[in-house]
């Protein structure tokens, strides 16, 4: 979707204002917020681009006023509802009122903690050989799925050469709307500054996006 | 914020979806054991052993994965080397994708507007926002996290540490040097 949290090549935000000694919470909650989505994602609740989608989907003004945490705990709570898991009377009650849907992969206990600490893989087999090759010249589709898509806007048209073929993997536009993993070769794709930023761009500028095989065309 | 997750938290726990405990432990573990001075140690690997460089180089997953000592990490590392040629500088422009596994949870400016909007378009204002400046001429490669692959900057192993152990060598590498938006510190400033 075409959402404020794609943010590449937007003006107006400001400085990077970097924190020295940042602490790894600036609240107690930010790490149950973490903890929780963590915890739900790993008992099958959602998976990572249902997690991002929710929070692509909050109101715009919302987005961009609320703290990181804050953005999180808010798209949790939209999963957790639209899935089912909790209902939005007991989100305004505070305490459980109904029995629980069952979780897909059962109650996160001390035992599944480590199977979150090691990042798991979005590889899968290939449906087809990849279409590209390493050195191919690949235009970015002009597409604008009002759905989940990890295609940014600031590359959409532009032509970039093949540089790395990364394997195939869970494609997220699909997966996010619980239409299955559809796996889709996924290419790095490196863009000339010029190219994406025009003639006044910085000339020593590369820069690179994956992207899944649908979002490429051949570039004649 | 506080009461309103605090009351998330006691519906999924009376509803057996969580333990409070589990949770407990996830945190400790990103506090406590997950951060930077694993990528440190990783880079300081790579600035001493040029087999291991070359296996990181590679396939960043499996050459991590070697080592013992450092937290565990899944697919899609890749590790990506500076030059005095070319700098690299990771951002993820669509929500906040980091090597959690190497270097810990993100800090706030990696994951706010200001570093997103604009590290693809104007990398040297951002590195100027840090204090880094680089020769005109040098090329700057920006990776956008736009997939599940997570990036790893090597840094460049400073001048006058010929000699260093590895644990000493990881002193001297920053987090925001591998993500990019830093060098690693001089033998000086460490």
């Amino acid at each position: 979707m075409d959402g404020v949290h794609d943010m590449g090549g937007m003006d107006g935000f400001g400085k990077v204002e970097p924190e020295p000694n940042e602490p790894v919470f600036h609240a107690a909650w930010e790490a149950r917020v973490m903890a929780m989505n963590r915890a739900m994602g790993a008992g099958g609740a959602w998976n990572i681009d249902m997690s991002r989608f929710a929070r692509e989907t909050l109101p715009p003004h919302i987005y961009l006023s609320s703290s990181y945490y804050k953005k999180w705990q808010l798209g949790m709570e939209r999963n957790l509802v639209e899935r089912g898991y909790v209902g939005a009377d007991e989100l305004a009650a505070g305490r459980a009122l109904h029995p629980a849907k069952p979780l897909k992969r059962g109650k996160f206990t001390l035992e599944s903690v480590a199977r979150v600490m090691t990042r798991g893989s979005f590889a899968r087999p290939a449906q087809a050989p990849a279409r590209f090759k390493v050195g191919d010249r690949v235009r970015a589709k002009n597409i604008h799925p009002a759905t989940h898509t990890r295609l940014p806007r600031y590359v959409r048209g532009h032509v970039g050469l093949i540089e790395r073929i990364q394997g195939c993997h869970v494609f997220p536009d699909t997966v996010a709307l619980e239409q299955g993993e559809d796996p889709q070769w996924l290419y790095t794709v490196v863009f000339d500054g010029r190219e994406l930023w025009g003639d006044d761009g910085d000339p020593t500028l590369k820069v690179s996006i994956e992207a899944f095989e649908p979002y490429l065309e051949l570039a004649s | 914020m506080q009461l309103r997750v605090r009351a998330l938290e006691t519906i999924l726990t009376e509803k057996g979806y969580v333990d409070p405990a589990a949770l407990d432990a996830i945190i400790e573990a990103y506090e406590t054991k997950i951060g930077p001075h694993n990528g440190a140690r990783v880079v300081a690997k790579a600035w001493s052993d040029p087999e291991f460089k070359k296996e990181l180089l590679a396939d960043g997953s499996k050459a991590v994965a070697k080592l013992g000592h450092v937290s565990r990490v899944g697919d899609h590392l890749v590790a990506v080397e500076n030059t005095p040629k070319l700098h690299n500088m990771v951002v993820c422009t669509l929500c906040s994708c980091y090597p959690w596994e190497v270097l810990g949870l993100p800090p706030v400016w990696y994951k706010a507007a200001p570093y997103r909007s604009r590290a693809v378009k104007d990398p040297r204002g951002v590195l100027g926002d840090f204090g880094v400046k680089l020769p005109a001429d040098t090329e700057i490669r920006v990776w956008d996290s736009t997939a599940e692959t997570r990036f790893l900057v090597l840094p460049m192993r400073p001048a006058g540490t010929d000699g260093w152990s590895e644990e000493k060598l990881a002193t001297l590498v920053t987090r925001d040097s591998m993500i990019g938006t830093g060098l690693a510190k001089n033998p000086g400033d460490a």
